[in-house]
């Protein structure tokens, strides 16, 4: 005999099925055991305990939940308990959503992520990615040329309190000065946690904006790459071009190739609404989305490396030669990592 | 009989969608309300917020002893660490909060579980993972910065300002431009918000003693009513209530003609369910359907 406390396991046979003088209601007694075996066990999956189920119920839920499916097939066209329909509609559904809910967590979806996921989708809007670069590219060089030609462009282009002293015509010492290592990491990491949050808000912005068809997100992009030429041509100006870019190459390999795939990432959706090709406009926005997605995640982990290279090894590292070097290492790192890292295999998917 | 019990079954109301499974199965669903999935993520929201309150509050309780220990005034490494760790965990409850919730069994945040919401593929097709990423990343831009614009005081930008306005009202409102109540976010996972109510399973009701020797009906007494009566009168019967179980009679016997004792109502009602139910279901059988009493 089983102790109270457990009786919720056990499931009562019907009463005397041949009481029923309903024909349909002689049918649900026969089933209701099956029936409730498949609640036991979707109430179960439910509160995430899976152990709790035993290993012949846990053999016999695809015949259960197929059973129950078919018992509401044909309790529809043959019953008219309405309270019994409810309950296997209510039934079949719960079990649905938890034979085709998530069927890995958080921790599990980054491992698959990770493993091949994210280079995979990465590679999918390889075009998105192309007009992205190129975007950018151009951008920089309208940034480069318009302070080239007139140097009141670039107060135009760039925020007084983001410039800080890094104009056209400013000292040599002073250019120098800012692209300086600092003594040590003290405060540091709190600059890096502070700045990846900042990346990540205006990679969000770039993919969030594609939904305009993606004007927007171009516009983000060459705004940003805009300010970024006006910078280079000041430094290049002082004679301090090179030095420049391995101070940027450090963490900029990294931040920027995360702003280009969020770009691309933004692109694609609105491309594939502009352009959705055979499908209909919501399937094709749905693949493109989740796509998308993927990159988007990948671009946060890619901030948080940016973030952490711009706060440590920026700081700390002052030689422009080494600085290079970290720049063009993560540079060919990711770009190995996209290109060869293979699709993940489908079992667990 | 009376109209004042409600719906019954087979009345699709404006939120209610059929889906296919992929065993061919269609299930009815009904949309989340708009009110109750902006309640669920008010809900949300108090959570993180107390979430973030309790960890600052305990952070402050640990906190104090060490800046007491390390008696230097700045360049903390303590102090440093615990930046470090506030300006993460913000990150994890901005972003990791929906997803950890809307990835496990039961798809669905605190505040959709307290309101009977779940996450489902709108195509009847599995949940995916990458479908929950895709619907919460979105929800930053929908949830999160215009959250951000107006406490941060974003409509003074002048021209942008007010574009930047626009752009995320359009997000904002989204979901009172479709049926389906999308947020952006659903549309492009393909996702979308549906009630996951349970249901018990109830008496059979044709369990009571057999009382069809007692109570004789003809196929004409029967053909009165449809299946539209048949559950209003089983909902009657399930609820036992004794006034209406009385009015019910009442309205039955007037019109079938017959004379009914006091104190007889529930044998009878129990009697004539059964009656009409079996005379319905056969018809049913044979492919013929009476909705209700005017068809």
């Amino acid at each position: 005999m089983a102790l109270p406390f457990f009786r919720s396991a056990e499931i009562e046979p019907p009463a005397d099925i041949e009481a029923a003088s309903l024909r349909s209601d002689r049918f649900r007694l026969e089933r209701e055991v099956d029936w409730q075996r498949l609640e036991a066990i979707v109430v179960a999956l439910e509160k995430g305990r899976p152990g709790r189920i035993s290993d012949e119920d846990l053999l016999d839920l695809p015949v259960l939940y197929r059973k129950t499916a078919s018992s509401l097939a044909v309790a529809r066209e043959t019953s008219l308990d309405a309270a019994t329909l409810s309950y296997l509609e209510a039934l079949v559904r719960r079990a649905w959503f938890q034979i085709y809910g998530p069927r890995i967590g958080l921790f599990g979806w980054l491992r698959r992520f990770l493993g091949g996921g994210w280079s995979t989708s990465v590679r999918e809007i390889w075009l998105d990615i192309c007009i992205s670069l190129a975007v950018m590219v151009a951008g920089t060089a309208v940034g480069w040329l318009l302070v080239a030609r007139d140097q009141d462009w670039f107060y135009a282009l760039v925020p007084g309190e983001m410039a800080g002293g890094r104009i056209p015509g400013a000292d040599r010492a002073v250019l120098e000065q800012s692209l300086a290592q600092t003594e040590n990491a003290e405060g540091l990491t709190v600059f890096a946690a502070y700045l990846f949050s900042n990346n990540t808000g205006v990679t969000i912005m770039a993919f969030a904006l594609g939904f305009a068809f993606g004007i927007p997100t171009l516009l983000l992009l060459v705004y940003n790459t805009a300010l970024l030429g006006a910078m280079l041509y000041v430094f290049a100006d002082a004679g301090l071009g090179l030095d420049f870019l391995g101070w940027l190459s450090v963490h900029g390999t990294t931040e920027l190739g995360a702003i280009m795939l969020g770009g691309a990432a933004g692109l694609h959706v609105g491309r594939t609404m502009a352009f959705p090709g055979e499908r209909s406009i919501l399937a094709a926005m749905q693949d493109a989305g989740i796509r998308a997605a993927q990159v988007m995640a990948g671009c946060t982990i890619m901030l948080i490396v940016a973030g952490l290279l711009e706060g440590y090894a920026r700081q700390l590292v002052g030689d422009t030669t080494s600085r290079l070097a970290i720049g063009g290492g993560m540079l060919l790192f990711w770009a190995v990592y996209f290109a060869f890292v293979k699709r993940p295999p489908e079992h667990d998917a | 009989m009376n109209a004042a019990l409600g719906m019954t079954r087979g009345e699709p109301g404006k939120r209610d969608r059929m889906l296919v499974t992929p065993e061919g199965l269609a299930l009815p669903l009904t949309v989340g309300s708009r009110g109750n999935r902006a309640g669920a993520l008010l809900l949300d929201l108090t959570f993180i917020v107390i979430g973030v309150i309790v960890f600052f509050v305990v952070l402050g309780a640990i906190g104090f002893g060490v800046f007491d220990l390390a008696n230097t005034t700045n360049a903390n490494p303590v102090l440093e660490l615990i930046i470090v760790l506030i300006i993460l965990f913000m990150f994890l409850a901005r972003y990791g909060y929906f997803l950890w919730f809307e990835l496990g069994p039961r798809g669905a945040t605190p505040g959709k579980r307290l309101l009977g919401l779940r996450v489902a593929a709108r195509d009847g097709g599995r949940l995916t993972a990458e479908m929950v990423i895709a619907r919460n990343l979105v929800r930053d831009v929908e949830v999160f910065l215009p959250l951000f614009f107006l406490f941060g005081g974003g409509g003074q930008g002048g021209i942008a300002g007010l574009a930047a306005f626009f752009w995320l009202a359009v997000f904002v409102t989204f979901p009172f431009f479709n049926k389906d109540a999308l947020r952006a976010g659903d549309l492009v996972a393909g996702t979308w918000v549906v009630e996951a109510q349970s249901a018990k399973l109830k008496e059979a009701m044709s369990l009571a003693p057999d009382r069809s020797t007692d109570y004789r009906f003809g196929a004409e007494e029967l053909s009165v009513y449809g299946e539209h009566e048949l559950q209003v009168l089983e909902k009657v019967l399930r609820q036992n209530q004794p006034e209406a179980l009385r009015d019910v009679a009442d309205a039955i016997t007037a019109k079938i003609g017959w004379q009914l004792g006091r104190g007889d109502e529930r044998e009878f009602l129990g009697a004539f369910y059964a009656a009409l139910r079996g005379h319905l279901e056969s018809g049913m059988r044979f492919g013929k359907r009476k909705r209700d009493k005017h068809s």
